[in-house]
């Protein structure tokens, strides 16, 4: 008795102080001022920010595979210098998001570790095949395209760190965005195979782009609260429409053809419909049964378990050479 | 380079020329080849990116020499030419070069051994009197520099690291040993060359090549292997089974798709 008569007051202060500061936070939220890493905030809003950056993290490391895999066989050394210095970008986008996700106070390693015990999700787009050079400029230009549709509004999320990665990552992204189509480009100005290969790599990598903006508002689970804080500032639709709007007509210019019998477009409403997503293709590889789920973890977990003697070696090294200068400052 | 001694120089003729340029635009190719192969599978984060670094390094230098190689010879073949549609016997690496990556630890160790080479080949050849290479060798002796101080700063991390990794370093030291003399003993176009004061001397070279690996390998606590003699002649064209599937995945697409435009 005695407890619950001393609690009961204090609780009830705590839960206005509470409401105090969540209502203070929404404000400063409000005048789109950024909130730091030493601020208070929500923890459900700290949650949001660490699944969502880190699983942008884990998309830019597991999406250097697909990529990857056409390295050693591009076709001119200025395309392989210019694969190699893209996949190493999405490595560095993949670094400087760990690095903003480690200020909301969890480590590059317990994140890997989600990624690995697969815990943790990443754009199911990466779970499908490159199976022609073609695939490299559809990687570019659909892939890069609707991640930039995606990244863009990012730069103005509410949390500084995360705003200011999204502004580098966003430049570069453009320039990944326009080496593609260019690579599409080439090919659709070429001889008939390699018209049919760029042809084929958009049959193959349409639908897949269009589901990178997620769910339809109606399922999306995050959206609501997330657009209050600002940050998410589009609904996944509204992106998806940016999208095809301007995907389409890039599409003629290369004269290939958009695999959606039902696509057309809306005089009055000044859009492109498309016809219906299969979402559950979605959901399949969302689960992990998509073509190359089990290929692209266990090359994660391969580089990781085959490294793990490098990284003990470094870390011993470490450990004897900082000896002797510890002993002279002991001494 | 006295023009005294300049004007008693013999010139190499451009056959020689085309030869010696593309024993170092292969080596880079090659080198650069196997690096990529990494990309995305490095033991962290940073030594993927830091590898890709290098393969791109190395692949740039390639695609300078190969130009150059190409203009010498005069026929109309570009870097891409010259790097997909010739076989194996045509190419002119060192056998170093195209040795599988293997763990990290031989990795490291072959681009250990042939980072020290190229740093002081390159060094010597910014005072080469073929202008056109010594402006090429200006770019890559920087490169080098940052490839050497990455792969002897690993080598003494893995040597003078755990008990697992000196054993997984020395092995691979062991093993990759035999190609260290192709590098050091000069045939007779590397003697020409120097003579035509485009090549380094070649004593130089071995000479600089012994001290600074001595020094990494006293760092790393590592012996020096015995040495093992056999004449590799990667730089003649005679190349280990290595580089064929090196060719035939690098090459695959050009010679699928002949005449094609990418």
């Amino acid at each position: 008795m005695y407890t619950q008569a001393l609690d009961s007051p204090a609780a009830a202060a705590a839960d206005a102080h509470e409401r105090d500061r969540l209502e203070r936070f929404q404000e400063r939220i409000d005048r789109d001022e950024k909130i730091e890493p030493k601020d208070w905030m929500p923890e459900a809003y700290r949650q949001t920010l660490i699944r969502q950056i880190a699983q942008h993290a884990h998309s830019e490391i597991v999406g250097m595979l697909p990529e990857g895999n056409w390295i050693t066989r591009a076709p001119s050394l200025r395309r392989k210098a210019v694969l190699i210095a893209k996949v190493q970008d999405e490595g560095g986008h993949g670094m400087y998001l760990y690095s903003a996700a480690e200020t909301l106070g969890v480590s590059r390693g317990q994140l890997i570790e989600q990624l690995l015990s697969g815990r943790a999700k990443y754009s199911s787009i990466f779970n499908y095949p490159t199976l022609t050079w073609a695939d490299i400029g559809a990687i570019g230009w659909l892939v890069d395209g609707a991640a930039i549709m995606n990244q863009i509004p990012l730069c103005r999320c509410s949390y500084g760190p995360y705003a200011r990665a999204m502004v580098r990552i966003c430049k570069e992204e453009s320039f990944h965005q326009r080496q593609g189509y260019e690579i599409m480009l080439t090919l659709s100005r070429g001889s008939a195979a390699q018209r049919a290969m760029a042809q084929d790599a958009l049959n193959r990598w349409w639908w897949p782009s269009l589901m990178m903006f997620g769910p339809s508002d109606a399922h999306s689970v995050h959206t609501a609260q997330s657009m209050r804080w600002k940050i998410k500032r589009f609904s996944n639709d509204e992106l998806r429409q940016k999208f095809i709007d301007v995907t389409v007509p890039q599409a003629e210019f290369l004269g290939l053809a958009v695999p959606d019998p039902d696509l057309r477009w809306d005089e009055s409403a000044q859009h492109y419909v498309p016809g219906p997503i299969d979402w559950s293709e979605f959901h399949a590889v969302l689960k992990g049964e998509g073509p190359c789920n089990r290929e692209r973890l266990e090359a994660r977990r391969a580089a990781h378990e085959t490294g793990r003697w490098v990284r003990e070696a470094a870390a011993a090294f470490a450990e004897k050479h900082q000896e002797p200068l510890r002993a002279a400052q002991a001494g | 380079m006295s023009a005294a001694s300049e004007s008693v120089r013999p010139e190499p003729s451009a056959e020689e020329r085309f030869e010696y340029v593309l024993r170092l635009a292969d080596t880079s190719l090659v080198a650069g080849q196997r690096l990529a192969e990494l990309l995305g599978h490095g033991p962290t984060l940073e030594e993927d990116l830091a590898l890709g670094n290098m393969s791109l390094d190395l692949i740039g230098q390639a695609r300078l020499l190969l130009a150059l190689a190409g203009r010498i010879e005069g026929h109309g073949r570009d870097e891409d030419a010259l790097a997909f549609l010739r076989d194996a016997p045509d190419f002119r690496n060192v056998a170093l070069a195209e040795q599988p990556n293997g763990d990290f630890g031989e990795t490291l160790v072959r681009q250990c051994l042939l980072d020290a080479w190229q740093l002081e080949s390159y060094e010597c050849l910014t005072g080469s009197s073929d202008r056109e290479l010594a402006d090429i060798a200006h770019k890559a002796v920087k490169e080098c520099r940052y490839h050497w101080r990455f792969s002897s700063g690993w080598l003494a991390r893995l040597g003078d690291g755990t008990e697992e990794s000196h054993a997984r370093v020395s092995a691979a030291l062991e093993s990759l040993w035999r190609f260290t003399d192709e590098l050091l003993t000069p045939d007779a176009l590397d003697a020409r060359m120097a003579v035509c004061g485009i090549g380094p001397a070649p004593a130089l070279i071995r000479e600089r090549w012994e001290t600074r690996m001595a020094a990494a390998l006293a760092q790393a606590k590592l012996e020096r292997p015995a040495h093992q003699h056999y004449p590799w002649h990667g730089k003649r064209g005679v190349h280990t089974e290595h580089l064929g599937h090196l060719l035939a995945e690098m090459q695959f697409v050009p010679r699928a798709y002949p005449g094609a435009t990418w």
